[in-house]
C-alpha cells in the first residue's frame, strides 16, 4: 500500500516556498550618496533649462476691473448697460509672436461644486428637445421654456468683448484677432454639437428654447456672421464651458497671428477697446493678458525654481552624508 | 464550549426533573401500517442533515443581515445612501454604491460558495446507503441515510459507518460485542467495545425485529459522547438499564464485527456527533483590535475635516453677504440658502466626498492578504511531515498575524512535547536490574539511521532544487541538517513511513515500539523458569517449589501480558479477532439461568473500562476450565465458590487446564499478531513481554490466552478487570492462574501508589529480609529510572485465598449492582482488593521526546516566549520530561508548590514571593522594584523591552501540582500565584485537569494582558486551546479533537518554531505594514481633496474625477500592496530562525505602534501637500480646466503612493515589479479609455480627451518626475538620517530587524561563519567583519538582551553599576553562573550574531569595562549590575538568605505521597538557605538532586 502518489506534500516551488529571487534595496552610503548627487545634478540641469525658457516668455497683463479711480474702465463699473472703455498700453520692443490674448478673472470660483455641475452635456450635444437635467437648476426653464444652453455655467458666460488697435500715426489700425481654434478641438468637433438645422436655419433648430437669463442674445445669435462659430459651437462659449480649476484663471480669447502681426506685436502704442458687460467688481477682478508661449506653455517660473530647489537639496543632502560618512568612517573600517 | 453547553444542558435537566425529560423510542415496525401521525417517534428529528446556512430564498436577506453586523459595512451603505439625497448629491448615486456593492458581493459570493460546498457534502452524506428493516419486505432494504428514522432497525456490516446513534441489539460476535472505531469522533485510534443490550444477549437465534416489542426510554439528545443513560421496557414490564456501552455513535465505523443490528435512538442533528460539531470560531487578532482604534481615529479626522469644510463654506458664503456672486448657484427652486444651511448641507456632502478616508477596501484587502498568507503557510514544505503525510493546517483564517505576537506558550506534554510513543526501555524484576543495553543501542540506532538518511536527502534530493532557487539557501540547509541532528528521533524516514502505514491499522505499533531486544540475562531466566516449569509439570510437582526469583520473573511477564486491556487481532484478516475457542461443553445451563434470575440487572464493566469482566453468556460457556462452571462471570464464580468450598482437587494443578499448542482456530503466526491497546504504555509492555516469548495471543472478555516458552498456550480465566483510573493510578486483573489454580490479582500502576500498597514483609526471616532488600533496591532503580526520564510502572501481584475472594466478591457484586453511588462503591471495592501486594518488579518506559523539542524550546525562549507546560502527568514524570526537553535547566532552582489546603497554598505563595524578591532584588519593597525597573528600561533600547514583563524573569523554575493549582487559581490567590509564576523562567503544572489548564491560560491572558498560545494534542487540551488567543493542535496520534478545536494544526511540535518565528513574524510585519500603508494611502488621497477645498470655496468640489476617486483603492493601488502584503520579507527565514530574538519585534508590536499611525498620517498630509501644490503652482495663471488639472494630481498621487510602497518594500520580486507596473499601466490605460469612450457621459466631470491631451503636455511629465521625489524625500531623508545617526553614533542599529536584514545581505559563507561563531561563544566575541561593509557598527548587536550592549550601556550611562558589580557577590551563585541572562527578555547572548566591542569602544575611562574580559566576567548578568542597590552593602543580602521564615515555599520533592509537614518544610528551608548561600556552591545542586 504505497501512498507515494497520493502524498499531500506541498509543491516545492519558489513561489510557494517564498524563495522567489528577490532584489533587496540596500541603504548603503555607496548607493545613497551618489544617487542623491546624481538626482540633484539632473534636477539642477532641468531646472536651469526650465527657468531660462520661462524667462524668455513675455507677459503683458492689464487689469481693467475699473475699481479705483485711476484705472481704466472705472466709468463702466457702476453702469448697468453695456459700456465701452479703452485700455492703452505701449510696447517698447517687439512682442514676439505668436501672441495669445487671454482674459483673466480672479477670485472667480468656477469650481464651486454646484456651479461646476450646472450643465447638460446631452443638450450641448445638440439634443435641445429634451428637458434639461436637474443639475441645471435653477436655470432649467424660463417662461416655461427650456433654456438653451441651460445651467449656471452657460448663464454666467463671460461677455466682454475686445478690439485691439495699434496706434500708427495717430490712426487706429485694427489688429486682427483670430478666434478660430481657441477651444479644444475635441470640444468643438465631438463634445458639442448644434441641433440639426431646420430648413437651413439654426434659429429654427433652437425653436422651443429660450436664451439663458443673463444673456443678451440667444445662442444661435452668438456669431451670426460665421455659421461655424455659432450656436453651441461658438468658440468663446466652448472656452467658457471648460470650467477653470482654480479661482484665478485665464481664458484664451484670441490669437494674434495674422497680417502684419504674425511675428508678434511690433513696438508702439496700442489701444484695447473693451465692451464692458461682465460685472465682477463685487467679488473679484478681471484683466487682459497678452503672452507668447514656449514649448512648456505659458510663462511659469515655478517649475524651474522647484527643480532647482530640489536639485540643490539633493546635492546638499549628499554632501552632508558624504561629510558625515567621511568623518565617522574611521580609517580601517573599509579595509 | 461544548463542555459548557453540555453542563448547562445537564443543569437544565436537573432543575426541571419533573417534566418528562426523556425520549421514548418505539420501534417503527409496529407503526409502519399506521398513518404517519400516529407514529410516536414522529416528533424526533429525522436523519437528514443540513449544515447549510442559507436556502435559495433566504440567502440574500440573511447574508446581507450577517454582513451588516460588521459596522464598517453599515457605514459604507449609509454613505452610499447619503448620495441619494439630492441636496447633497456629491457623487453620482449609482456610482457611489459601486464599491459597497462590490465588497458586499465579494463577501456574499464567498459565503455562497462555502455554503454550496456544505450543501454538496450534506447531500453526499444524506445519500449514503444503509440497511433498514422493512416490514413489508420482511427484511432489510437499502435506504438512504436521510430516510432513516428514529425507531428504525438497521443492520450494520463490518467497516460500515454508522448513520445515526444506534442502540446495539444484536451482534454476530459470539460475545455479543461490537467493536467500533471512534477516530472520527474523538480521534482515538483504538477500538472500543460495545455491548448488546443486556436483554438481548442471550438471544440464540438471529434477531428478529418483528418480535421486538419493547420501548426504550432514554435521555434527551445531548452532546456528551461519554454518557448515555436509559432503560428498555419490555412488554412483560421488565426494565433493563442502557449505558453508553450499548450505544453506537454516528460517524463511527464498525470493526471486527460481521454484522450488528440496532435501533436508531437519535438521528440527524440530534446525534451526539452532530451536537458536538460546532462551527469555527471567530477570533479577532490583536493587530485588528489595534487597527480598529485607528479606524476610529480616521472617523475623527474625517469629521474634523468635514466640520472644517462646513465652517469654511459658511464663512465663504457669508463674506459675499447679500451680493451673491454670479457663480454662486441658487437652489433649484431659486431660493437663496443661508450660510448656516449651506454649511450643514456641505458637511454631509463632504462626508461623502471624504469617505475614502475610511478605507472601504481595507477589510477586504486584509481578508485577501490573510488568505494568501494562509495559503503560503500551508504550502511550506518545511512544515510538512512525511511520516504522517500531513502538513500544517490553518483552521482560523483571520489570526495569522497573531502568530507573530505571542508572548506565552502553554504546552501540553504528552503527545506534544513527547511523541506519545512509549518504548520499553528497561526493567527490574525481584530487585535485579536488567538494563537492556542492547535495547538502548537499538533505540540509538534509530537516531543514527535517521540522521544519516537526512543527510542523504539533503545532499541528494533536496539540494539541486534548492540550488536552482537560491544557492545560499541550500548550503544553509545542509549545514543545519548536519549541525542540528535531531537528537531523538522516531527512526529513519523509510522506517517511519512504513510505520505510519502500519499504524493506520494499529496504533502504537511502530517497529521501534514493537521490536524490543531482550536482555540476555533476563531471557535466560525466563527460559530457565519455563523449562523448570515444564519439568515440574512433567513430574507433577507443585509449582510452589519454583525458586521465588524465577516465579517472580514468570509472574512479572504474565502480569505484563495480561494486566491490560489489549485486544489481539490478526493482520491476515484485518480487524478479525483471533479466536481461541475450545469446544468443551459442560452442562451449565441451569446454573446460569439461576444466576441470571437472581441478578436481573447488572453492569458489565468495572469503573471505566469497557472490556471488563464479561457477562455470563451461554455462548461463552465452552471453556477449558476444569471446574464445573465454565463461566467466568463473577456470579458464576461466587456460586461456584460457595458450592465447592472444599479444597480443589490436586490434579487440577495441571491437567486439562493446560492447553496444548494446537488448533485449527489458532492464529497462523503469532509473530504477526497485532495488539490494539487503549494506551501506548500498555502496548509497550505487551510488546516487551512478547520479546521474552511471553506473548499475548488472545483476549476474550472472560479469558486471556498467553503463550509461554516450553509451556505453550495457557489460558487465564479472567474474573475481573479493575480498570485504570487516575485517582487509583493503577489497574488490576483478577485471574485464575492456570498453573496453580490460585486466584491471583495482578496490579500495575504508578510506583508511588504501588510501593505504598506492598504488604509488609513477613517478620524477620530470610524471606522477609529478601523482600525488604528487593523493595529497597527496586525503589532505588525506580529513582534512577525517573532520573533518566523514564516512565515508571510497578508490577505487583497478590494471591487470594478463596475465602478472601468470596468475601471481597460479595461486596464487589453488591457494589456493581448498587443503584446509588455505584462508581464510588466500585472504587472502594477496588481499594479493598489492591492491598498487601507482593512486588514483582518495575518497568521503565521511555516516553520519547518529539524531534527537535529541546532545540525548539530553546529557540522559542530566545525569542522571548515564556513557555509553560501544563500536563496531566504526575510531577516526577513531568519534571523528567521538562529536564529532557531543556525546559528546566539543571542550573535552575526549582520552586515546588504542593499544598493541601487553601491556607497552606497562600502561605507557600507568599513565601515564594518573598524568597524571589529577597533573593534577586535584595529588597522586597515594591518601590525599589519600580525604580529598578525604570532604571532598567531607561537605558534599554525600547525595542527590546517587553512591556509585559514588569517582573524580571529569573533563573527559577516553578513546579506546581494540580491540587495546589486549584487553590492558587482561587480569586484570592491568583494574583500572588501569577506574581510568582511570571518571575520564573519556566512553569510546570502537573496533574492538572483540562479545566485547570484552560483556567491557567485564561488567568494569564486576562491578568497579564499578554498574547497566549496553547498547544496540545489531546481531548484534554481542547479547553485550553479554545481559551488561548491562538490554539494549536498537534495532529499526532491522539487524534483529531485538539485539531478540531485549534486554529492551527501542526504535525509536530518542532514546527512551532518556524510557524512562529518565521511565518508569524512575516505575517505580522506584512499585515502591520499593509494596514499602516492603507491608512496612509487613503489619508493621502483624501487630503488632496481637502486642500482643494481652500480653492473652491469649501464647496465640496473634487478635482479628482469621481470614478478615479471611487476606484482608486479598489483598482489602481490595490495590487501592489496585496503583493507586498503577501510576499514581502523583511528578514529572511534563515535569519529569523537563527536569531530568534527578532521575534520580539512582533511581541512588542513594534511594527504597529499608535504613534506610527500618526506618523503615517502626518506623512500622508505632507505628501498630499506636495502632490497638491506642485501642480497648483505649475498650473497657476493658466487656462487649465478642472479635470485637466485634477487628472495630473491623481496621477501624481498614484505615482507617489506606489513609490512610497516601493520604499517600504524590503524584497523585490518580479511580482512586485509587475504589480507596480501593472498598476501604473492600468491607471493610464483606464484613463485613456475612459477619456475617449463617451463625449457626453460621465457627467459632471465629462473628462473627454483629457488624458490624451495631458500626454502631449510637457509640464505633465515634468511634474510627474519632481513630485514623487519631492514628496518622498523627507521620508527617505528621515530614514537615512536615522540610519546615519545610528551608524554615526557608532553603535546601534535602529532595530534588531534591521540588523537581521543587514545580515541577509551578506554572502552566505560570511553569514554562516558569523552565526556559527556567535553560537559557539557566548556574547562578546569578535565577529569577522565583512570586507565590504560600509558603516561602522553595522554588526553591533542591538541590545536585545545581549549582555555586551547592556554592559556598554550600563557602563556609559550608569556609573553606579560598578558598585553593583562589586556587590554582585551577594547574588547567589546560580545566578552568577548564568552568562546569558540580561534582563526581562529571556533572550540569550549566545544567539547574538556577533559583536565587536573593540571597534565600538569609544576610548574613554569606561573602556576597560567592556573590553577587559577579566574585569567584566561574562558570568555577571545585568541583573546584578543594575540592582537598585547603588550604595551597595554586601551584608544586606546575607540575612535574607540566612534567616528563613518558619516555613518555606521551597521543598524538596520527595515522592508524591511523601507526607509533608511544617517541620520538614522548615528543614527544607534551612537546607535551601545553605544552598542559597553565596559562598556555598557545593550544595547548590541540592534542589535538583533532592527533587529527583
Amino acid at each position: 500500500m504505497k501512498t507515494q502518489e497520493t502524498t499531500s506534500r506541498p509543491d516545492n516551488t519558489a513561489f510557494t516556498q517564498q524563495r522567489l529571487p528577490a532584489w533587496q534595496p540596500v541603504l548603503s552610503a555607496g548607493i545613497v550618496i551618489p544617487g542623491f548627487l546624481f538626482i540633484g545634478l539632473a534636477f539642477i540641469g532641468i531646472g536651469i533649462g526650465l527657468f531660462i525658457t520661462s524667462q524668455s516668455i513675455q507677459v503683458l497683463e492689464r487689469d481693467y476691473t475699473g475699481t479705483g479711480s485711476s484705472s481704466a474702465c472705472s466709468n463702466c463699473v457702476s453702469s448697468n448697460i453695456s459700456c465701452f472703455c479703452q485700455l492703452n498700453f505701449s510696447l517698447s520692443a517687439l512682442f514676439p509672436g505668436p501672441v495669445f490674448f487671454y482674459y483673466g478673472l480672479s477670485n472667480y470660483y468656477q469650481n464651486v461644486r454646484k456651479y461646476g455641475v450646472s450643465r447638460d452635456d446631452e443638450q450641448l450635444w445638440g439634443d435641445v428637445s429634451k428637458s434639461p437635467c436637474s443639475t441645471c437648476g435653477p436655470y432649467q426653464y424660463s417662461q416655461n421654456m427650456t433654456i438653451a444652453p441651460c445651467g449656471a455655467i452657460a448663464n454666467s458666460m463671460f461677455n466682454d468683448s475686445f478690439t485691439l488697435y495699434q496706434l500708427v500715426n495717430m490712426t487706429k489700425k485694427t489688429v486682427p484677432l483670430d478666434g478660430k481654434g481657441i477651444a479644444w478641438w475635441t470640444d468643438y468637433s465631438i463634445k458639442f454639437r448644434n441641433p440639426t438645422e431646420v430648413y437651413g436655419s439654426l434659429a429654427a433648430a433652437f425653436n422651443g428654447t429660450v436664451k439663458p437669463v443673463n444673456w443678451a442674445k440667444p445662442v444661435y445669435d452668438l456669431d451670426p456672421s460665421n455659421p461655424a462659430n455659432n450656436g453651441f459651437l461658438n468658440q468663446d462659449f466652448l472656452v467658457w464651458m471648460r470650467t477653470a480649476a482654480l479661482p484665478d484663471f485665464w481664458k484664451l480669447y484670441r490669437r494674434i497671428n495674422a497680417g502684419d502681426y504674425v511675428s508678434g506685436l511690433p513696438a508702439g502704442n496700442y489701444t484695447l477697446e473693451i465692451q464692458y458687460n461682465y460685472p465682477v467688481a463685487d467679488f473679484g477682478r478681471k484683466s487682459v493678458i497678452f503672452t507668447n508661449v514656449a514649448w512648456m506653455g505659458a510663462r511659469n517660473s515655478f517649475l524651474g525654481i522647484a527643480y532647482l530647489v530640489m536639485g540643490f537639496l539633493c546635492v546638499v543632502m549628499s554632501m552632508v552624508m558624504l561629510i558625515v560618512y567621511a568623518k565617522f568612517n574611521t580609517p580601517g573600517e573599509d579595509s | 464550549m461544548a463542555r459548557e453547553r453540555a453542563e448547562s444542558s445537564r443543569a437544565h435537566r436537573r432543575t426541571s426533573k419533573k417534566e418528562p425529560k426523556t425520549r421514548v423510542v418505539h420501534p417503527n415496525v409496529l407503526y409502519e401500517r399506521v398513518k404517519g401521525e400516529e407514529n410516536p417517534n414522529r416528533h424526533y428529528a429525522d436523519n437528514k442533515i443540513k449544515t447549510t446556512k442559507y436556502t435559495l430564498l433566504s440567502f440574500l436577506p440573511k447574508n446581507l443581515f450577517e454582513q451588516f453586523h460588521r459596522f464598517a459595512n453599515v457605514y459604507f451603505v449609509f454613505i452610499a445612501l447619503l448620495n441619494f439625497v439630492p441636496a447633497l448629491s456629491a457623487f453620482q448615486p449609482e456610482l457611489s454604491l459601486a464599491p459597497v456593492v462590490f465588497i458586499l458581493s465579494v463577501t456574499a459570493i464567498k459565503d455562497l460558495w462555502e455554503d454550496y460546498r456544505r450543501h454538496r457534502s450534506d447531500k453526499e452524506i444524506n445519500h449514503m446507503d444503509c440497511l433498514v428493516y422493512c416490514r413489508t419486505e420482511r427484511g432489510y432494504v437499502e435506504k438512504y441515510w436521510k430516510e432513516v428514522r428514529v425507531g428504525d432497525f438497521i443492520r450494520l456490516r463490518c467497516n460500515e459507518i454508522l448513520p445515526a446513534d444506534v442502540l446495539l441489539l444484536s451482534s454476530s460476535d459470539p460475545d455479543r460485542l461490537c467493536h467500533i472505531e471512534t477516530a472520527t469522533l474523538d480521534g482515538e485510534t483504538n477500538l472500543k467495545q460495545r455491548q448488546v443490550v443486556r436483554s438481548f444477549i442471550d438471544l440464540d437465534t438471529e434477531f428478529d425485529p418483528l418480535k421486538y416489542n419493547s420501548i426504550i426510554e432514554c435521555e434527551k439528545p445531548n452532546n456528551d459522547l461519554n454518557r448515555f443513560r436509559g432503560y428498555i421496557i419490555h412488554r412483560n414490564g421488565r426494565r433493563d438499564g442502557l449505558y453508553k456501552e450499548n450505544l453506537l455513535l454516528r460517524g463511527c465505523t464498525i470493526r471486527n464485527t460481521e454484522e450488528a443490528v440496532g435501533i436508531v435512538i437519535y438521528a440527524g442533528h440530534e446525534t451526539k456527533a452532530m451536537l458536538n460539531n460546532n462551527g469555527p470560531r471567530y477570533k479577532r487578532s490583536k493587530l485588528e483590535r489595534q487597527m480598529n482604534v485607528d479606524v476610529f481615529w480616521c472617523v475623527v479626522i474625517l469629521l474634523v475635516m468635514c466640520l472644517f469644510s462646513a465652517i469654511g463654506h459658511g464663512l465663504w458664503i457669508f463674506q459675499y453677504g447679500d451680493k451673491r456672486p454670479i457663480f454662486d448657484v441658487l437652489s433649484p427652486e431659486g431660493t437663496d440658502l443661508s450660510p448656516v444651511v449651506s454649511a450643514i448641507y456641505l458637511f454631509l456632502t463632504t462626508v461623502i466626498v471624504f469617505q475614502v478616508l475610511i478605507p472601504i477596501s481595507l477589510f477586504v484587502s486584509i481578508e485577501i492578504v490573510k488568505i494568501c498568507q494562509v495559503y503560503i503557510i500551508h504550502q511550506d514544505v518545511e512544515l510538512y511531515d512525511e511520516e504522517t503525510d500531513s502538513h500544517l493546517q490553518c483552521r482560523a483564517l483571520n489570526i495569522t498575524e497573531d502568530l507573530g505576537q505571542m508572548q506565552y506558550i502553554f504546552s501540553d506534554k504528552t503527545g506534544t512535547l513527547t511523541e506519545n510513543k512509549m518504548v520499553f526501555r528497561r526493567c527490574t524484576v525481584a530487585g535485579v536490574e536488567y538494563s537492556h543495553d542492547a535495547n538502548a543501542r537499538r533505540l540509538a540506532m534509530y537516531q543514527e539511521l535517521d540522521s544519516e538518511e537526512e543527510e542523504c536527502t539533503s545532499h541528494g534530493g533536496t539540494l539541486p532544487r534548492r540550488d536552482s532557487a537560491a544557492s545560499h539557501h541550500s548550503s544553509r540547509m545542509v549545514l543545519r541538517s548536519q549541525s542540528t541532528k535531531s537528537h531523538r528521533r522516531t527512526g529513519s524516514r523509510a522506517e517511519a513511513k512504513r510505520a505510519s502505514i502500519l499504524s493506520k491499522h494499529t496504533a502504537f505499533s511502530s517497529p521501534m515500539e514493537k521490536d524490543i531486544t531482550p536482555d540476555p540475562q533476563l531471557l535466560d531466566k525466563v527460559n530457565e523458569c519455563s523449562s523448570q516449569l515444564e519439568y515440574m509439570r512433567y513430574h507433577q510437582q507443585p509449582l510452589s517449589q519454583l525458586p521465588s526469583e524465577l516465579s517472580d520473573v514468570l509472574d512479572f511477564f504474565v502480569a505484563l501480558t495480561i494486566c491490560n486491556t489489549v485486544v489481539v487481532s490478526s493482520p491476515n484478516q484485518p480487524r478479525q479477532k483471533v479466536r481461541m475457542r475450545f469446544e468443551l461443553k459442560s452442562p451449565v445451563k441451569t446454573i446460569e439461568d439461576f444466576i441470571k434470575r437472581f441478578t436481573p440487572s447488572r453492569l458489565t464493566s468495572g469503573s471505566n473500562s469497557s472490556s471488563s469482566s464479561s457477562l455470563a453468556t451461554s455462548r461463552s460457556a465452552p471453556r477449558t476450565s476444569c471446574s464445573l462452571l465454565p463461566s467466568p462471570s463473577a456470579e458464576g464464580t461466587l456460586v461456584r465458590l460457595q458450592e465447592e468450598r472444599a479444597p480443589t482437587a490436586p490434579e487440577s494443578i495441571f491437567g486439562p487446564m493446560l492447553l496444548t499448542p494446537q488448533g485449527p482456530a489458532g492464529p497462523p503466526e503469532e509473530g504477526e499478531l497485532r495488539y490494539e491497546a487503549e494506551s501506548p504504555d500498555e502496548a509497550a509492555l505487551v510488546y516487551a513481554a512478547r520479546a521474552y516469548k511471553c506473548a499475548l495471543v488472545g483476549r476474550l472478555p472472560d479469558q486471556v490466552t498467553v503463550e509461554l516458552p516450553h509451556l505453550g498456550k495457557l489460558s487465564f480465566e479472567l474474573l475481573h478487570t479493575l480498570g485504570f483510573d487516575s485517582t487509583r493510578k493503577r489497574m488490576s486483573v483478577v485471574v485464575r492462574h492456570p498453573l496453580t489454580d490460585q486466584l491471583t490479582v495482578y496490579t500495575k500502576g504508578a510506583d508511588s501508589v504501588i510501593m505504598d500498597l506492598i504488604g509488609p514483609p513477613a517478620a524477620d526471616d530470610t524471606k522477609g529480609k529478601r523482600q525488604r532488600k528487593i523493595l529497597y533496591k527496586t525503589q532505588n532503580y525506580l529513582n534512577q529510572y525517573a532520573a533518566d526520564g523514564l516512565r515508571t510502572l510497578c508490577i505487583a501481584k497478590k494471591v487470594l485465598s478463596k475465602e478472601d475472594y468470596a468475601v471481597w466478591l460479595k461486596s464487589h457484586l453488591a457494589a456493581e449492582t448498587a443503584i446509588q453511588g455505584r462508581e464510588e462503591l466500585l472504587f472502594e471495592s477496588a481499594l479493598r482488593l489492591e492491598t498487601n501486594l507482593h512486588l514483582l518488579g518495575a518497568t521503565g518506559i521511555e516516553d520519547r521526546l518529539q524531534d527537535g523539542v529541546p532545540e525548539t524550546i530553546a529557540s522559542l525562549r530566545k525569542a522571548g516566549l515564556q513557555i509553560w507546560v501544563l500536563t496531566g502527568d504526575k510531577q516526577e514524570t513531568a519534571i523528567n520530561i521538562a529536564y529532557a526537553c531543556k525546559l528546566l535547566d539543571p542550573e535552575e532552582e526549582i520552586i515546588t508548590l504542593n499544598a493541601d489546603s487553601q491556607e497552606a497554598c497562600a502561605v507557600l505563595l507568599e513565601e515564594s514571593l518573598h524568597y524571589i524578591q529577597s533573593k534577586f532584588l535584595c529588597s522586597a519593597s515594591e518601590p525599589s522594584d519600580r525604580t529598578f525597573h525604570s532604571d532598567f528600561s531607561a537605558f534599554h533600547t525600547p525595542g527590546t523591552f517587553s512591556p509585559t514583563s514588569t517582573f524580571l524573569i529569573h533563573r527559577l523554575g516553578l513546579v506546581i501540582d494540580g491540587k495546589t493549582l486549584a487553590y492558587a487559581l482561587e480569586k484570592s490567590l491568583e494574583d500572588r500565584f501569577l506574581a510568582v509564576a511570571r518571575s520564573c523562567r519556566s512553569v510546570l503544572c502537573c496533574r492538572s485537569t483540562p479545566l485547570q489548564k484552560s483556567m491557567v491560560v485564561k488567568l494569564v491572558r486576562n491578568k497579564l494582558k499578554v498574547m497566549t498560545l496553547a498547544i496540545g494534542d489531546g481531548a484534554n487540551d481542547v479547553s485550553m486551546i479554545q481559551v488561548a488567543d491562538v490554539g494549536v493542535g498537534i495532529s499526532g496520534q491522539e487524534g483529531m479533537q485538539a485539531v478540531m478545536a485549534s486554529d492551527f494544526a501542526l504535525p509536530r511540535f518542532q514546527y512551532l518554531q518556524k510557524l512562529l518565528l518565521v511565518h508569524g513574524h512575516w505575517c505580522y510585519s506584512r499585515l502591520a505594514n499593509m494596514i499602516l500603508y492603507f491608512f496612509y494611502k487613503n489619508a493621502m488621497v483624501v487630503a488632496l481633496i481637502f486642500w482643494y477645498q481652500f480653492y473652491c470655496g469649501f464647496s465640496g468640489s473634487a478635482m479628482i474625477d469621481q470614478w478615479f476617486l471611487i476606484f482608486f483603492n479598489l483598482m489602481f493601488s490595490a495590487f501592489p500592496q496585496l503583493i507586498t502584503g503577501t510576499l514581502d520579507k523583511d528578514v529572511s527565514a534563515e535569519t529569523l530562525q537563527d536569531l530568534p530574538q527578532l521575534y520580539m519585534n512582533g511581541q512588542n508590536s513594534e511594527e504597529y505602534k499608535p504613534y506610527m499611525f500618526w506618523m503615517n498620517m502626518i506623512d500622508a498630509f505632507y505628501q498630499s501637500l506636495i502632490c497638491f501644490f506642485i501642480p497648483y503652482f505649475a498650473y497657476a495663471d493658466s487656462d487649465v480646466d478642472l479635470f485637466t488639472w485634477g487628472t495630473p494630481v491623481t496621477s501624481l498621487a498614484l505615482l507617489t503612493i506606489l513609490l512610497h510602497l516601493g520604499i517600504e518594500t524590503k524584497t523585490w520580486t518580479w511580482l512586485n515589479w509587475a504589480s507596480i507596473a501593472f498598476s501604473i499601466g492600468l491607471f493610464f490605460m483606464v484613463a485613456l479609455c475612459y477619456h475617449s469612450s463617451c463625449p457626453t457621459c460621465f457627467s459632471p466631470s465629462n473628462p473627454y480627451w483629457t488624458m490624451q491631451r495631458l500626454l502631449g503636455d510637457p509640464v505633465f511629465y515634468l511634474i510627474c518626475v519632481i513630485t514623487p521625489i519631492a514628496a518622498l524625500l523627507p521620508r527617505q531623508v528621515a530614514s537615512q538620517g536615522v540610519y546615519f545617526y545610528r551608524a554615526c553614533q557608532g553603535s546601534l542599529f535602529p532595530s534588531p530587524v534591521q540588523e537581521g536584514r543587514q545580515l541577509d545581505h551578506l554572502p552566505p559563507e560570511v553569514r554562516r561563519s558569523l552565526l556559527s561563531q556567535s553560537k559557539g561563544n557566548a556574547g562578546g566575541l569578535f565577529g569577522i567583519r565583512p570586507a565590504h561593509y560600509a558603516f561602522p557598527g553595522v554588526f553591533q548587536n542591538h541590545g536585545a538582551g545581549g549582555h555586551v550592549s547592556c554592559r556598554r550601556r550600563g557602563g556609559t550611562k550608569h556609573p553606579p553599576h560598578k558598585a553593583a558589580e562589586k556587590g554582585g557577590d551577594c547574588v547567589p551563585r546560580t545566578e552568577q553562573q548564568d552568562p546569558r541572562r540580561c534582563g526581562p527578555a529571556p533572550s540569550e547572548a549566545d544567539t547574538l550574531p556577533y559583536s565587536n566591542p573593540h571597534s565600538l569602544a569609544p576610548s574613554g575611562p569606561e573602556d576597560h569595562l567592556h573590553t577587559d574580559p577579566l574585569l567584566d566576567p561574562p558570568g555577571v548578568s545585568l541583573v546584578n549590575r543594575v540592582l537598585p542597590c547603588a550604595p551597595f552593602n554586601p551584608q544586606e543580602c546575607v540575612p535574607l538568605t540566612e534567616s528563613p521564615p518558619a516555613s518555606s515555599p521551597l521543598r524538596p520533592k520527595g515522592g508524591e505521597n511523601s507526607p509533608r509537614s511544617q517541620v520538614t518544610e522548615g528543614q527544607d528551608f534551612k537546607e535551601r538557605g545553605d544552598q542559597v548561600h553565596p559562598k556555598d556552591t557545593s550544595k547548590e545542586d541540592f534542589f535538583q538532586t533532592t527533587l529527583l
